[in-house]
């Protein structure tokens, strides 16, 4: 999680915006067909019929349960809803909503509970620091359910919060695989309603619901809009800043876009080995994790 | 002439050559059993893909003393192969290839030329690179082998062109990427484009065999088709689904594309030998 303060910068004119994402625009029924198979594929290979994922009512793990009902059959899918005591009861309804249309099961496991006692002894932390310990808290419950489930944790990360590190480490970007991580949110947008999630979860501000109040684009400081059609021409199409910045977008959300990339690529790899044999783990230890599967 | 050809489109385990083996064996089996002439599997079927630090593991040679080449030399007294694997050669270099089996022989092995090493490719990392197109001799006509990349550089397929192939052989492992709105997967509409040009301008068969099935979240695409030489699909497989499309090729088309458009006869392959040596000698110059 970061926060900064900057004021959210908006974009000259919507219908430019428009214009800004459309080479974003992704063939659903491709992606769809790539994604229900890989997780299908991954999960199999593993050993596994079932997965299990963080339901919160959002966007990204709506679209995350109805893809992975698709590959394993809703009896192989457990949403887990874990509020806090200070979630807005809308999440909750919502995720309850996305398992009752998909069949899914769902257990609800409150982590107040465990948070509380440990934060207590800390009273000084700041709000990113209570959001960090929720995100794992959930990632516990996730990993131990898993078990009880004979499950793997499917991933409910997009390609702009893995690209910007808007992210918990450990925490909600814990997981065996990660089906959504290649999708900005303009393009999980587009599968969510291709897909059939419910039109009221895609049409809400998105919010990680660490606090009351909290949305993703306050805390960033820029709209996902933004991000996405910045993010998609520095990284996919590979065009330098000044390129991004001549079309026509704001220099600061540039350059605070490719800071935060830059900043937060720890969260993207696994911890650096101290090498100091022939061979090592991590560096000229070279396989694939579907290594003889 | 008309024979049947089978393309085997599957997922190959990664670094697991005795379930590839069997599984290989198995499609074979049902080839024959659907009258196939002439299977093809594709780029590294025996190994999987990104085989990258299993490469000695999973290596083989291609003859009988070969424990894993043994059972495929003698499916193919039945009928002719084409199999991708990772070779060895006497002194330790590792390739990635595609050999053609007939009648109990080894009658060509082809060594993968261009190996790529941008974006997810990392080929020349782990392997040794071929030294050259040749075409040969099959009991169906001349044919020539690529292996992926090869086919994405237009002097390869040009080369086995020249060398007399009628039948241009891509086994390739091709992952799928790139999902534009209302289009075709990116990569794939970039090689049926090539393809389809190569078998029409140079009036030869296409035999297109890609693999499907996941290695690290990266899927492969599939799409195995025939070309005919005059460039139209005789046959397409369906994207990233296992199948074993088997098809009659009937060589007469060669002639019949030929003579409405007789770009092989004139093809002024003396004017390119001499032009390329021109510019091998002004590059030496330099």
């Amino acid at each position: 999680m970061i926060l900064w303060g900057e004021p959210a910068a908006r974009p000259t004119t919507e219908i430019r915006m428009t214009d800004w994402l459309a080479p974003l625009q992704i063939n659903t029924d491709l992606a769809r067909r790539m994604i229900v198979d890989f997780i299908r594929r991954e999960i199999t290979r593993a050993g596994f019929a079932r997965g299990i994922l963080g339901l919160s009512g959002g966007i990204d793990s709506s679209l995350a349960a109805f893809l992975a009902a698709e590959a394993l059959g809703a009896t192989n899918v457990l949403g887990m809803i874990m509020p806090y005591r200070t979630s807005n009861p809308t999440s909750r309804a919502d995720a309850e909503r996305v398992a009752k249309q998909l069949g899914i099961a769902t257990r609800v496991v409150e982590i107040t509970p465990m948070v509380e006692p440990y934060l207590a002894q800390f009273a000084e932390g700041d709000e990113r620091r209570r959001g960090n310990v929720m995100a794992r808290a959930r990632m516990i419950v996730l990993y131990d359910q898993s078990e009880d489930f004979h499950a793997l944790v499917i991933g409910t990360s997009n390609k702009t919060e893995t690209l910007l590190g808007y992210t918990t480490q450990f925490g909600d970007n814990a997981a065996a695989i990660q089906p959504l991580a290649d999708l900005y949110k303009a393009q999980v947008r587009q599968l969510a309603r291709a897909v059939g999630v419910p039109r009221s979860i895609i049409d809400k501000a998105p919010s990680a619901d660490l606090w009351q109040g909290q949305t993703d684009e306050g805390e960033l400081g820029f709209t996902y809009d933004q991000a996405d059609a910045i993010l998609y021409r520095l990284v996919d199409e590979r065009r330098r800043a000044d390129e991004v910045i001549a079309e026509g977008f704001d220099a600061r959300v540039v350059q605070r876009a490719l800071e935060l990339m830059a900043r937060n690529q720890f969260k993207r790899v696994t911890p650096p080995v101290a090498k100091v044999s022939t061979r090592t783990v991590g560096i000229d230890f070279l396989y694939n994790r579907d290594w003889g599967k | 002439m008309k024979f049947k050809l089978a393309l085997a489109q599957f997922a190959p385990r990664l670094g697991d050559v005795e379930a590839n083996l069997q599984r290989i064996l198995d499609l074979i089996a049902q080839a024959r059993r659907q009258g196939a002439d002439l299977a093809i599997f594709p780029e590294l079927a025996l190994s999987g893909y990104y085989v990258k630090d299993l490469v000695a593991d999973v290596a083989a040679r291609p003859s009988v003393e070969d424990p894993h080449f043994a059972p495929l030399l003698a499916a193919s007294r039945d009928l002719d192969l084409v199999i991708g694997f990772v070779e060895e050669d006497a002194r330790h270099r590792y390739y990635i290839a595609a050999a053609y089996l007939s009648g109990g022989r080894v009658i060509y092995v082809h060594r993968k030329v261009y190996l790529p090493t941008y974006r997810l490719f990392d080929d020349a990392r782990f392997f040794a690179p071929g030294n050259s197109f040749r075409a040969f001799n099959t009991r169906y006509g001349r044919a020539g082998i690529l292996i992926c990349e090869d086919a994405w550089h237009v002097s390869s397929p040009y080369v086995l062109w020249m060398d007399g192939a009628d039948f241009l052989i891509d086994v390739s492992a091709s992952p799928g990427y790139g999902i534009p709105a209302n289009g075709e997967l990116m990569n794939a509409a970039t090689v049926n484009n090539f393809l389809r040009t190569y078998a029409e301008l140079m009036t030869t068969f296409v035999f297109y065999s890609n693999r499907v099935g996941v290695e690290d979240g990266i899927a492969f695409w599939g799409g195995s088709c025939v070309l005919g030489p005059d460039g139209a699909p005789v046959v397409t497989a369906p994207l990233f689904e296992e199948t074993l499309l088997v098809t009659e090729i009937d060589t007469d088309a060669l002639r019949r594309a030929r003579l409405k458009l007789p770009l092989l006869r004139d093809e002024q392959s003396e004017l390119v030998r001499h032009e390329m040596g021109r510019i091998a000698k002004r590059e030496l110059d330099k």
